[in-house]
């Protein structure tokens, strides 16, 4: 009993660390060791395949509701709120183009990345924190596994394999969205909707729509697994390390969106 | 309760010398000597926090010593490569504190999860007798399509252990076998690890507080005092003292 009062001051100590600056280095450090890992372990045998095919369709499943929600929603509100200064030019016509380019441009892999991030993220950061705390994934190491691949490799991959396919899926029911709208409207005919939108559309940007879905989809999942598999302190530790994957991830999102319009901007002058 | 009679032989499977762990300003182990013998169950003592789950993390790599060398069947574990430490981990097992079972998984997934990714060349059958027949030896073979979050505390221990064995690990590190279960369900664990040692030939390192289990399952018992293994011997030869660091541990479990 008469260490009780010692205790606080000891553990307190222990876990005072270094200043602000070198825990800035040393996370990053840390950061870029998780993404070194993960392509050296994420392509060598043996393969977790059956683990990867799962959490793609968990991926894929845990959005797609919001996504087709918001998809359609925004196609509508997009095309509704677009056309009166279309009108003002007497160019109502190019709404079909200009919704087309919007939303596989952009509209498209933002909105899924941001509601992936949200919905995805948090999950595989509160799964993992959750089986760091509960001491599973050390039940995995000492078992002479590798948690690493089975956990991280799969979730990251899978991340990265679906968030493109449901980009373009949200394109598609944006596209239906506006349709709707255009229709209703103008009373444009669906080929006549589609001709107008899909003849605006360059390779250039389905490469660059592919190449931004990729990486948010990369981003996303790596940013859940680094929070979620470094997570300590418990159930607190679980809950910051799923909010931190939706903060982090968003952000990193918004990032990345403006360089990737930055350079693919230098490919359409 | 009888006291196990020793069955251990001369060969040491773990040896620990001079083991030093901190955290922060906060010193857990402070030269640390211990030896484990072959087929031999050893149990460890002390007081919360005084560092016995941090000593059986080192033994199996999950933590790395500040000073000090563990060798484990002749390898020691910081200087491994991690091939080897992996090759290692096949040989030692270790049974949580709170089981550490996948909770997303079936009991079935969660026994054949460590052997299918170990034992590559298995059938689909072997793999399907070695999860029963573990499951079996734990008794609880009903359990199989379960859910972890099904089970009762001491179920979930069982369950664990048989993770653990299905690998047929030659030593067993157990970390606190018998926190938080009832005194009927304590004792089923006490003799599910005498039945381990006697069925699978296994040293093992049993870490807890409670003397009840210290006594049933212990050829030896260590009590870790201040950082250090000041006491070991018999579970007589430890508790036949006068120490105040030592007595209040017997007399709390026995007396109160």
């Amino acid at each position: 009993m008469g260490n009780k009062a010692e205790s606080p001051v000891v553990l307190e100590d222990a876990v005072k660390g270094p200043g602000k600056l070198s825990r800035m280095f040393l996370t990053l450090y840390d950061v870029f060791q998780f993404i070194g890992r993960f392509f050296k372990e994420g392509f060598l045998p043996p393969y977790e395949g059956k683990e990867l095919m799962k959490q793609c369709y968990d991926i894929g499943y845990r959005s797609l509701a919001l996504i087709s929600l918001t998809g359609f929603i925004t196609g509508v509100v997009f095309t509704k709120q677009s056309r009166p200064s279309l009108a003002e030019f007497g160019a109502t016509s190019w709404l079909p183009s200009l919704v087309g380019i919007a939303l596989l441009r952009t509209l498209a892999p933002l909105l899924t990345s941001l509601i992936a991030a949200g919905k995805v993220g948090s999950s595989i950061g509160a799964e993992l924190g959750s089986m760091r705390v509960t001491e599973q994934i050390d039940a995995m190491e000492v078992s002479a596994t590798n948690p690493f691949k089975f956990l991280v490799t799969t979730r990251v991959l899978a991340a990265t394999i679906t968030i493109p396919i449901l980009t373009f899926y949200t394109a598609m029911v944006g596209m239906l969205g506006a349709l709707l709208n255009v229709s209703m409207s103008e009373g444009t005919s669906a080929k006549a909707f589609f001709q107008s939108s899909l003849e605006s559309i360059t390779f250039l940007d389905i490469t660059a729509s592919t190449v931004k879905a990729v990486i948010f989809g990369f981003t996303i999942g790596m940013v859940g697994c680094y929070q979620g598999y470094n997570s300590s302190k418990g159930t607190e530790g679980v809950g910051k390390a799923a909010n931190s994957a939706v903060v982090i991830g968003m952000f990193l999102i918004f990032i990345e969106e403006v360089v990737s319009v930055q350079f693919f901007g230098l490919f359409r002058t | 309760m009888e006291q196990k009679k020793p069955t251990a032989t001369a060969e040491k499977v773990i040896e620990i010398k001079g083991l030093f762990k901190s955290f922060g300003n906060y010193h857990v182990l402070k030269g640390v000597d211990l030896d484990l013998y072959k087929r031999e169950n050893l149990v460890v003592l002390g007081k919360s926090g005084t560092g016995k789950s941090v000593l059986i993390k080192i033994v199996v790599g999950l933590l790395t010593p500040d000073q000090g060398e563990v060798k484990v069947l002749d390898q020691i574990v910081d200087q491994i490569t991690y091939k080897d430490l992996l090759d290692l981990r096949l040989k030692v097992g270790f049974s949580f504190q709170n089981s550490a079972l996948y909770d997303s998984m079936t009991i079935r997934e969660n026994l054949e999860f460590p052997l299918v990714r170990n034992q590559r060349n298995l059938t689909k059958g072997e793999v399907n007798s070695a999860v029963e027949e573990m499951l079996d030896a734990v008794g609880l073979l009903q359990t199989i399509n379960q859910m972890p979050s099904e089970l009762s505390g001491g179920q979930r221990k069982r369950i664990g252990i048989a993770r653990t064995l299905i690998l047929r690990p030659e030593i067993m590190l157990y970390d606190e076998p018998t926190a938080g279960l009832d005194p009927i369900t304590c004792l089923e664990i006490n003799s599910l690890i005498n039945e381990v040692q006697d069925r699978f030939h296994t040293s093992s390192i049993i870490i807890t507080h409670d003397l009840t289990c210290a006594k049933a399952v212990g050829n030896r018992v260590a009590m870790l005092l201040d950082g250090k293994f000041e006491r070991q011997g018999t579970f007589e030869e430890v508790f036949n003292t006068s120490d105040k660091r030592v007595k209040p541990f017997y007399d709390y479990n026995f007396i109160q």
